[in-house]
């Protein structure tokens, strides 16, 4: 009994580590994805939006490479582009750090899992499906 | 429709739907869509990208609330997020196999399944009766504080569990919604597990599931910065305030209206896809 309310003390600060990372990584992407908007729409606002049809030919920014070249030239889109990027990455960081939480642990079994997750997910990022 | 017209209204469109959505526990990703496609016209393929970062930001802007009052269980989700986040990219594969029009159907009854999820009343199961050898072996069982003891509980029907998350991963990658309506029976019904434990773990995994899908998504070009940007924005400021008026609002009449205007859009969606009109 006494072993498990330890567990779980440890447990909390992890987790109230994670709860600011988690806003800070919601907040921080927010506001990058907001520059953005301000610098796409301040050069396209009286464009006229087309969004009928699914084009993957016309679509910029779907990689991070190419966000990471648009963000040089200062480019609105590629701004959100990469505030979106670093919102798919905050809950991966969460596996991440709960990783070497397991780590900390000594509890390896969850070490291999919480790195299965993680291998899952950058297995993501090199899948290349034909449309 | 003007760039700047067509944001105005996806920023409020997504505003109302992260404050619905986190006011009703249905999340953002359900509205976002219909309102894409049916409200705006645009095409279901953008719709869903746009969904499924919606999904994200609701599920970590949450998660930061949710550490004070719940305990998650990173081990049932560290474990369950196998299941999740490799059925979810098998689900962005067939997504990219099938008609879109069946991807619309498909969605139009997850959407009833969600409306009808949403107004029944949740039953906790816990117990901390004999557990499952896979329970023990993979050390899911466990505590959380409750009026100042230690509760303990054991979870029960693993293989049960992980093959509804299975199930969840991939409607959640073919469809660019979070899945919460069957992790929320994955977890509560069949394998048992405290309320104050599952409404933390199921978000913590609905984040990693997304995740993943979401990088599938970008390099399918389907997440378009020109609609994800006010999405984001609009669904996060929504969800922050749904959170903050949830603590002291009771919410059972806005969830039979939310049912109901719900119906009607994913019977739109069912017959549109059905008569190829979306």
């Amino acid at each position: 009994m006494s072993m498990q309310v330890k567990h779980y003390l440890g447990d909390k600060d992890v987790q109230a580590i994670l709860g600011t990372l988690l806003r800070v990584g919601v907040i921080v992407s927010a506001c990058v994805v907001f520059i953005g908007g301000l610098v796409f729409l301040y050069n396209n606002s009286s464009q006229i939006s087309s969004f009928e049809t699914f084009k993957p030919e016309d679509v910029r920014f779907s990689s991070i490479a190419e966000i990471l070249k648009g963000l040089k030239t200062f480019d609105g889109l590629a701004i959100i582009q990469f505030g979106v990027i670093l919102l798919i990455f905050t809950p991966i960081a969460r596996v991440v750090f709960s990783i070497f939480g397991f780590l900390m642990e000594k509890d390896y079994m969850y070490v291999i899992i919480g790195i299965i997750v993680l291998c899952i997910i950058v297995a993501s990022l090199y899948l290349d499906i034909a449309h | 429709m003007s760039i700047l017209l067509f944001t105005l209204i996806v920023l409020i469109g997504a505003f109302l739907a992260g404050l619905l959505g986190s006011l009703t526990g249905l999340g953002g990703g359900v509205i976002i869509i219909p309102l894409l496609t049916l409200g705006l016209g645009v095409d279901i393929h953008y719709a869903i990208g746009a969904s499924i970062i919606s999904v994200i930001a609701t599920s970590s802007g949450s998660a930061a609330a949710y550490v004070k009052e719940g305990i998650t269980n990173i081990r049932i989700g560290m474990f369950l997020e196998v299941a999740t986040t490799a059925s979810a990219i098998v689900g962005v594969v067939i997504a990219s196999y099938i008609k879109a029009d069946y991807i619309v159907v498909i969605f139009g009854f997850i959407l009833l399944f969600s409306a009808v999820m949403m107004l029944k009343k949740k039953i906790d199961h816990s117990n901390n009766e004999k557990t499952s050898i896979l329970a023990n072996y993979f050390k899911l069982n466990g505590s959380y504080p409750t009026e100042g003891k230690i509760q303990q509980y054991a979870v029960h029907r693993v293989v049960g569990g992980f093959s509804m998350m299975f199930l969840a991963g991939i409607l959640s990658g073919l469809l660019g919604i979070g899945s919460g309506a069957l992790k929320v029976i994955g977890m509560d019904n069949i394998m048992k597990i405290p309320f104050k434990v599952s409404t933390t773990t199921s978000n913590f995994m609905i984040g990693v599931t997304a995740a993943a899908s979401a990088l599938v998504y970008l390099h399918k070009g389907q997440i378009n910065p020109a609609i994800a940007m006010p999405v984001t924005i609009g669904v996060i400021l929504g969800a922050t305030l749904g959170a903050k008026i949830l603590i002291r609002t009771k919410t059972d009449k806005l969830k039979v209206v939310f049912a109901i205007v719900v119906t009607i859009l994913a019977l739109q969606m069912i017959y549109k896809g059905l008569t190829g009109t979306i």
